[in-house]
């Protein structure tokens, strides 16, 4: 168990990370240029470290599956991203940050981590505005702010509902100007087959060009995994139909240890499932909960009367419906966080109250707020007795300023007008908290492996609270990956250019062309998306919002059975020497089929509902989740040793020196 | 409902395409087109046969993957929505439906419906940046102020999302609505001030080097984007373009 030293430095936690800067090693500029680093995945997290590690010095290299950087999911990201700036006066400090995501992470993150994110988010804004990323300002000139689930303040960024895409599009320039310099090479539609580990250290990494097919070697001093998370393990959810674990878990079968898997979010407000050939779902973002009211029908008659077209919602009088999450949760309302809002949803539509067709959706409603708004409007503008037509107007152009693309998004879908009718949602698979396990350092296990952003453990413990996964992603790649490094790449200057004519590389690439050729040559009775449906359904029904030790027994075996059968049976059209996209997904559902057995294999150790985990067998007689402090205080990082359900345990403890554990309470 | 497809099948870079029927049936009208699409190719993987490869990715329009000229259009014939956002709802039973890949020199075709947009990569390379360190020691968010116009017209102008659409819409195969898209976005904000000059004339530089072709403001490509990105940005380019050369 010694392997696990987090390396959390001494000092007072407001101390640390400055202590810490100043006491790490540095490369001086003339060795970075004799040094190389590999960045998987360019994202936030991806995009911005490379960019930073290239302005430094290093020579990078940078690999998406995408055919631009410019394209990594982080792109998605709506609603906003956090810092505690206090530009409202609202008493926010780095203080309150850490806290309020140490709590809403329900005490299972690390507190000298969460810390530093909280002192270096206010650095992200600064940095960002400078790159030219257009946020959403006020009418005086300067930065407007809202507020997300789990929080009592405003400090959320945002740029409409496009904030992801235009932080992204900011390291993405960053990254196009280390390009221009020659710093960084920029491999598009390459996907990391394998990592290469040399005398103990990584090394390298095999990859796979997507259009030609060729196997590469690429060898490095240092490698970064910044390739985001695993949700499509569930075959259904918010994120890109790519999005993968691939990178991460050939690292973990390479000894990376993986935490905290059974961690995953569950986004409360997404738009429902339509029909059996649906490939993704889509998110409406968190920042409409500051406007909209969620609701289901008081009375079993109005559902039934509403699922067969008799009745439309906006028939029910107030006293007709009921706001549960008001009426359980008085004190944050419709801002709790997104574990308890999915949750919530899900009790009340088990309950019978699911106002779509199979029962699984409950409203999201804008009324209150268009009316709210459009008084408030007709009032600044002068106009003293509005009309209610005049108001309704009014408000509809406010909340079209606010969210006017989610609306369309919406509206394209579903084809329903949600200025007119109230929003039908369900929680779906948004965010895996789970990852790598990483030291302070963001170093993994593997020495020189380093992994940063979604696809790393550290910042959320069991929930992440609303846009702080933007937060993460640009900390970790501007301000705390780029100097950690430096520490181990100091001892890495006498070392000169790594061969990649190894024996280990030699090895690796055989690894993976024999993991390809064994995919194509499988007997051919069914599709990867079979199989990766199936999983997702086993995923959903047994390790999704509600978990109990029968079903996650259940759940193993099932998972096992079905990559037995992947892997003598799936059919690979096509040659793997060509543009392949049937080879590249069954390269990534073959991994989802062993991570989701380790997946319930944590599910089940975890006998504590905390955060996005809830153990049915482990809740208050209110139905709330039942941590379990004494015993599961602590991380649990998985070794792999060659099967997923024999994976060893290794155990860090969590230690609370600056916040009192309580229990959760948002009432 | 029941579609005939008339798609461009081509194997490679080096290899000619050309246009295959595919019939099919038991599409519904909430599928999105990238769904249809699912379904044709899990019929002719259980056929033994290659499916057709597309760029897709987020499937909500923001990526910018999905691309696809439908029945003549970038993104079909819905406005301001990617192909990944188009429902078959859009179609009837017994529609006659051709999927081409987004033609231009500067995109040639990978494989079947993919092209390679590397050239807008290269247009962003040459300038489309502030050339400011990710120190983090900047000065305050809130020491510039930026009117709140200027600001949200910067924004509309960096929500594009470099699908290409603008290109395969327009009879000359330019891409100055993209490009002029990141310039304006830089040229309304403060920040963008200081290197207006070199950036602009770098990113229309490169521009032609790609081989894309003139504008003649025929405004195909604000009608066929998917963001909307507004033909102002292109007078603003132009404006800026003049006025960089203009000072030499």
């Amino acid at each position: 168990m010694s392997i696990l030293d987090s390396k959390i430095p001494e000092g007072p936690l407001a101390d640390k990370w400055t202590k810490h800067k100043n006491e790490i090693d540095l490369v001086n500029p003339a060795n970075k240029r004799n040094i190389d680093v590999i960045v998987i995945g360019t994202g936030l997290a991806g995009g911005s470290a490379a960019a930073t590690l290239a302005e430094l010095g290093y020579n990078v290299k940078t690999f998406c599956y995408q055919d631009s950087p410019r394209r990594a999911h982080s792109i998605a990201a709506q609603g906003g991203i956090n810092a505690a700036k206090n530009y409202q006066g609202d008493g926010d400090s780095n203080y309150r940050l850490f806290y309020d995501t140490v709590k809403g992470g329900d005490y299972r993150s690390r507190e000298a981590n969460v810390y530093r994110l909280a002192e270096v988010s206010g650095n992200i804004i600064d940095q960002c505005v400078a790159q030219g990323v257009p946020f959403a300002r006020e009418y005086g000139g300067l930065l407007d702010n809202r507020s997300f689930g789990g929080v009592l303040v405003s400090r959320t960024f945002y740029a409409k509902g496009q904030t992801g895409q235009q932080l992204l599009l900011g390291a993405y320039s960053a990254m196009n100007r280390q390009i221009n310099r020659g710093k960084i090479q920029s491999y598009n539609r390459h996907e990391m087959m394998d990592l290469v580990l040399v005398d103990g250290k990584a090394r390298g990494i095999i990859a796979r060009d997507m259009v030609t097919g060729e196997i590469q070697r690429h060898s490095a001093h240092a490698v970064v995994l910044a390739s985001g998370g695993y949700g499509n393990v569930f075959f259904l959810s918010t994120n890109a139909m790519g999005s993968n674990v691939m990178a991460a878990w050939r690292a973990h079968r390479r000894g990376a240890y993986f935490a905290n898997p059974c961690y995953t979010q569950i986004h409360p407000t997404c738009i429902p499932v339509s029909g059996d050939h649906q490939s993704k779902l889509t998110l409406m973002s968190e920042s409409l909960r500051n406007d909209g009211r969620i609701w289901v029908p008081k009375k079993k008659e109005d559902v039934i009367a509403i699922r067969e077209g008799k009745k439309k919602p906006t028939d029910l009088s107030e006293d007709e419906r009921d706001y549960y999450l008001e009426r359980r949760y008085p004190a944050f309302g419709n801002l709790v966080p997104r574990d308890v809002a999915s949750r919530a949803a899900k009790e009340r539509c088990d309950a019978g109250y699911g106002v779509n067709k199979t029962g699984e959706a409950v409203y999201l409603d804008f009324a209150s707020a268009i009316e709210r708004y459009g008084k408030e409007k007709a009032f600044t503008s002068g106009h003293k007795n509005p009309t209610e037509a005049e108001i309704t107007k009014l408000g509809k152009e406010v909340i079209e300023a606010k969210y006017g693309n989610l609306f369309q998004m919406y509206q394209k879908i579903v084809d329903q007008n949600p200025y007119e009718t109230p929003m039908m949602i369900y929680p779906a698979v948004h965010y895996t908290m789970g990852g790598l396990w990483v030291d302070y350092n963001l170093q993994t296990t593997i020495p020189g492996c380093y992994a940063a952003g979604e696809a790393n453990f550290s910042d959320h413990g069991a929930n992440r609270l609303g846009a702080s996964a933007l937060m993460q992603g640009l900390a970790d790649g501007y301000f705390v990956l780029p100097y950690t490094i430096g520490d181990y790449l100091s001892k890495d200057i006498r070392t000169g250019k790594i061969s990649t004519d190894s024996p280990e590389f030699e090895a690796a690439e055989k690894d993976v062309t024999d993991r390809i050729n064994r995919l194509m040559n499988a007997s051919g009775k069914h599709s990867v998306d079979h199989y990766h449906k199936l999983l997702g359904k086993i995923m959903w029904n047994k390790c999704g919002m509600a978990r109990n030790a029968k079903d996650l027994e259940d759940a193993l075996e099932e998972i096992k059975a079905l990559r037995e059968d992947f892997w003598a049976n799936v059919k690979v059209t096509g040659k793997s020497g060509d543009k392949n996209a049937e080879l590249e997904k069954a390269g990534r559902v073959a991994d989802f089929l062993e991570l989701g057995e380790l997946f319930a294999k944590d599910a089940l150790h975890r006998n504590e509902s905390c955060g996005g985990h809830f153990r049915e067998e482990y809740q208050t007689e209110e139905g709330e989740a039942l941590r379990d402090d004494e015993n599961f205080k602590y991380v649990a990082a998985w070794e792999y040793t060659g099967n997923p359900r024999d994976a060893k345990l290794h155990k860090e403890e969590l230690k609370f020196n600056n916040i009192e554990l309580k229990t959760r309470s948002y009432k | 409902m029941k579609l005939t497809l008339k798609i461009w099948r081509q194997d490679n870079a080096k290899t000619k395409g050309k246009m295959i029927d595919y019939p099919i049936d038991g599409i519904e009208g909430d599928m999105s087109f990238l769904e249809m699409l699912d379904v044709l190719n899990e019929e002719l993987v259980a056929k033994g046969e290659e499916p057709v490869e597309f760029d897709h990715d987020c499937r909500e329009g923001i990526c910018g993957s999905c691309s696809l000229q439908i029945n003549g259009e970038p993104h079909g014939p819905d406005r301001l929505i990617t192909t990944c956002q188009l429902h078959m709802r859009s179609f009837k039973d017994g529609d006659t439906i051709t999927i081409e890949p987004f033609r231009a020199k500067a995109f040639p075709v990978v494989k079947d419906l993919i092209v390679d947009r590397g050239s807008f990569d290269r247009i962003q390379q040459a300038g489309g940046y502030v050339s400011v360190n990710t120190s983090g020691n900047t000065v305050d968010a809130n020491a510039i102020p930026v009117n709140k116009q200027n600001a949200d017209d910067s924004f509309a102008a960096a929500t594009c999302i470099g699908c290409g659409a603008c290109v395969a819409a327009c009879k000359n195969a330019s891409a100055m609505l993209f490009t002029s898209a990141k310039v304006s976005q830089y040229a309304l904000l403060p920040q963008g001030q200081i290197e207006a000059t070199e950036r602009v004339q770098a990113m229309v530089r490169q521009m032609d080097e790609e081989g894309f072709g003139n504008c003649s403001n025929t405004g195909a490509c604000e009608i066929e984007c998917p963001k909307g990105i507004s033909l102002e940005n292109i007078a603003r380019m132009n404006r800026e373009y003049m006025s960089a050369t203009s000072k030499g």
